[in-house]
């Protein structure tokens, strides 16, 4: 990635497409729906990156990821096809071609970059916006929950899928890199921290991220072939998670949030840790 | 009362006017701010519609259909590739005789991505069964938005209307807006075919080709009466509010050899121009078309015509020129200016009308050959 | 007609300001439009608004490139944009500069905005509200009335610092 993206300061999804990017190599096109991502890459006749990039539809990005993948493996080409889709692009508009493309064992790697928003058009909600957030399409904070995407994707029974955050940048280095290594359809689900949506100051953007993960609000894991493994970072944060508010309070987005929803989210980040534990240890 | 509203706005102080049941919309540039106006109205309790933030386009048409179908006053709003991914969508609520009302800001099409004003978005539904209009500033996106709901919903319409407003240019400008109380300008909404279990109906099954063209029919006969709802409308609001409005706003077009014809704010820009051709002694006037459908018969006998497209058919030409050509037996000189937000001046106006050449086309800004 | 151009910085509040502008000068009873214009670059980057002013409505959608005035809300632009691009022979240039600022050929108005947020400790998000008080230097210069330009400003904001840092603006612009 190059000098002269178009992103607000303190962006950590333009940082994990950084990441995203290395651990790719050169031989690697992207495919990006409408999102961030969109105007990240910069700006005609401008562009910040030094590899392919195939700018689609936003419902479309999976679909059109399959038929570039296709044609390359019939022509006995390996070069990696990555979609880098936004939540929005991912959860809500794009879920349709998203679940068509694992299910027919497309051979691809599909990153979403979750911001927890439609950050592109100005911080409206998403399917993966947190209950109890506000954004502009949810003044009063949201009152629906984060839809559980990994959850769905695993029941397309992918033979990878990880999540990561854009803090955690070795964890997520390694993780693309074992993704690429595997044939058929692979998922990596980035937390991006977004400083002009979630309403913090630019320069906290990691810290954010790491009390996203030490809150246990993230969990970083992998499940290759079915086999879960906890990765580290989360390993120790999941026995001694620190109090949620510590990771809700610097973000604007969550002021005011009632003490239902955030009820809510501490009884759902128990269950996931206990969920995720069990599972681990085969018990499930 | 009076304020200061950009176009966004203006169609989200009308919709909180007309009071829509039902709400369904997915955000897009540059029509994000009639959703989140929307969204805070119904968050704040002054607007007491649901309001359904759908993970689609799609989904928003379709959710707006089976809202309707109850015989529920609906509302969306879109712009470009949103209509787009709607058209199926769009295509089913006017064959299913849906009054929906929809905003669509209008936008260039990617690739590549442009979020500028363009008219091809609402162009490529023309032929869908919506009636569509095109306006010029904040006020009467206002005016316009309010009447779209009695024209819709009039039993001789049954249709959906879609209402156009420039991307940035209107949907962003900042113009001075007189809101009304709206009293009972707007009737009750009695859809005669509402669902009601208590009269069981299928509704759009497998129909035989003896019986689809009578539908097809139907819908034209429809859009065929709406222009004759469409006058008493407009003529009702003027009553009741003082503000005129046609199927088109002309301007000195009287005693004019030469007439501009556009759609949307180049219309009023327009008329800057022919202000400044007037003061060099050039009879010109402006026509700015705001039905396209039903499409108005236009009074352009004996004049020069200049047709300004901020659209294009590819492999064909500008689409309101060739309308203008094709329902009026004339010929036009036609100019392609504006796309994705291309900047057109009053200067450059006064230039197509200056340098007009009937019968032949012209990109603005292109030299052919180069 | 007249016709302003507002050169600030994305999240500096130059939209608001142009819409400010617009609405004081149809309290005046005059006709008005205010757009910013948009690209597609995000915060921080240089941003332009327009104001036009006319007693009849404003038909005009195209940017303003001969403008009467120039208002520049951040003087860290002057040498990165061209603010002094097409504006009229004789026009006159707002500036909001700690110190007088001279711009040969036109009408340099002065006035330290971000001093006077820092007074009335006007300040959002870490930076110094400049969108209010620009008022009432503008007012100052004749382009408004006083009293509509604190019409404006109690229409869009609840918080009096705002009406009292645009009489500051008022009363401290130097002309
Ligand atoms: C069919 C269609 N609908 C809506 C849009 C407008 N749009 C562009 S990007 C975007 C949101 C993207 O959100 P997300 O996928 O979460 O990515 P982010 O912008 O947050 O990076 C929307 C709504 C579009 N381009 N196309
Ligand atoms: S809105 Fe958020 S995700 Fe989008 S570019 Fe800005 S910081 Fe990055």
């Amino acid at each position: 990635m190059l000098k002269g993206t178009s992103a607000c300061a303190g962006c950590s999804s333009s940082l994990s497409l950084r990441y995203v990017l290395k651990g790719a190599g050169p031989d690697t096109v992207l495919v990006i729906p409408a999102s961030c991502s969109s105007v990240i890459q910069g700006i005609y006749p401008n562009t910040a990156l030094n590899i392919p990039v195939y700018n689609i539809a936003f419902a479309a990005a999976a679909a059109c990821a399959s038929g570039m993948s296709n044609a390359f493996r019939a022509v006995g080409k390996k070069t990696n096809v990555i979609v880098y889709a936004g939540d929005g692009g991912t959860l809500d508009i794009g879920i349709q071609s998203m679940s068509g493309a694992f299910e027919r064992g497309t051979d691809f790697l599909y990153i979403c970059y979750d911001n927890e928003e439609y950050g592109n058009t100005g911080m409206q909600r998403s399917g993966s916006t947190p209950l109890g957030a506000r954004t502009t399409t949810t003044p009063a904070g949201k009152t629906d929950e984060k839809k559980d995407i990994d959850a769905i994707i695993t029941a397309h029974d992918p033979p990878y899928l990880a999540t990561a955050c854009s803090a955690y940048p070795q964890d997520l280095f390694k993780k693309v890199k074992k993704a690429l290594a595997i044939r058929g359809p692979a998922f990596i689900h980035i937390l991006v921290p977004c400083p002009s949506g979630w309403r913090f100051p630019p320069e906290k953007t990691i810290e954010i991220g790491r009390l996203a993960v030490k809150s246990g609000m993230w969990i970083l894991y992998e499940r290759e072939y079915g086999r879960l493994a906890i990765s580290s970072p989360s390993k120790a944060a999941m026995k001694n998670p620190i109090p949620l508010e510590n990771y809700l309070a610097p973000q604007g987005r969550f002021a005011g949030i009632s003490p239902k929803a955030l009820d809510i989210l501490k009884q759902r980040i128990t269950q996931k840790i206990q969920r995720l534990t069990e599972e681990e240890k085969g018990i499930c | 009362m009076l304020m200061v509203a950009t176009g966004n706005r203006a169609v989200a102080e009308a919709v909180r006017e007309a009071k829509p049941v039902v709400i369904a919309a997915y955000p897009i540039t540059p029509q994000t701010g009639i959703v989140e106006q929307i969204a805070e109205y119904v968050s704040h309790g002054v607007l007491l519609s649901r309001y359904i933030p759908v993970e689609s386009e799609h989904s928003a048409m379709a959710a707006c259909i089976g809202a309707s179908a109850t015989g529920a006053r609906t509302f969306t709003a879109t712009s470009s590739q949103g209509l787009l991914y709607m058209h199926e969508m769009t295509n089913w609520a006017a064959g299913a005789r849906l009054p929906v009302v929809m905003a669509n800001v209008n936008r260039a099409l990617g690739p590549g991505w442009n979020i500028w004003a363009e008219h091809t978005d609402a162009i490529q539904e023309r032929d869908t069964g919506w009636l569509q209009v095109y306006t010029g500033t904040v006020q009467e996106a206002y005016d316009t938005t309010l009447m779209a709901f009695c024209i819709a919903e009039h039993n001789d319409v049954l249709l959906p209307v879609m209402v156009n407003l420039d991307g940035f240019l209107l949907s962003h400008d900042m113009q001075p807006l007189e809101t009304v109380d709206c009293g009972d300008f707007i009737p009750p909404l009695h859809l005669p075919h509402a669902i009601d279990p208590q009269n069981p109906i299928a509704y759009g099954p497998l129909t035989g080709p003896d019986q689809y063209y009578k539908f097809r029919w139907d819908i034209e006969r429809s859009m065929r009466d709406s222009v004759n709802v469409i006058g008493q409308t407009q003529a009702e609001f003027a009553r009741r509010f003082g503000r005129k409005y046609g199927f088109t706003d002309d301007y000195r077009c009287d005693d004019a050899d030469a007439v501009v014809v556009s759609l949307g704010t180049l219309g009023k820009e327009a008329e800057v121009a022919i202000d400044a051709l007037r003061s060099e002694g050039i009879k010109a006037g402006s026509m700015r078309v705001r039905w396209l459908r039903p499409f108005p018969k236009l009074d352009l006998a004996g004049r020069e015509v200049v047709v300004i497209d901020r659209d294009y058919s590819f492999g064909f030409g500008g689409v309101l020129a060739h309308e203008i050509k094709a329902k009026n037996h004339i010929d036009v000189c036609s100019v392609i200016a504006g796309l994705g937000g291309q900047e057109v001046t009053y200067d450059d106006i006064a230039g197509f009308i200056k340098n007009r050449r009937i019968g032949e086309e012209s990109w603005f800004g292109v030299t052919p050959g180069v | 007609m007249f016709e302003v151009r507002i050169h600030s910085r994305g999240g500096e509040g130059g939209v608001t300001a142009a819409r400010l502008l617009a609405i004081a000068a149809i309290r005046d009873g005059k006709y008005a439009s205010a757009c910013p214009f948009y690209g597609a670059e995000r915060r921080g980057a240089p941003v332009v608004s327009f104001v036009r002013i006319d007693d009849r409505p404003v038909r005009v959608y195209s940017q303003i490139r001969t403008p009467d005035l120039v208002v520049v809300l951040d003087a860290s632009l002057v040498g990165v944009v061209d603010v002094l691009s097409g504006l009229k022979a004789g026009g006159t240039i707002l500036i909001n500069s700690a110190h007088t600022r001279e711009f040969a050929g036109y009408r340099t108005c002065s006035v330290d905005l971000t001093g006077i947020a820092l007074r009335e400790n006007l300040i959002m998000a870490g930076s110094p509200i400049l969108d209010t008080s620009v008022l009432g230097a503008l007012a100052r210069i004749g382009i408004i009335s006083q009293n509509s330009a604190k019409k404006a400003i109690t229409e869009v904001f609840t918080d009096e610092r705002n009406v009292r840092a645009a009489d500051a603006a008022y009363r401290e612009v130097v002309i």
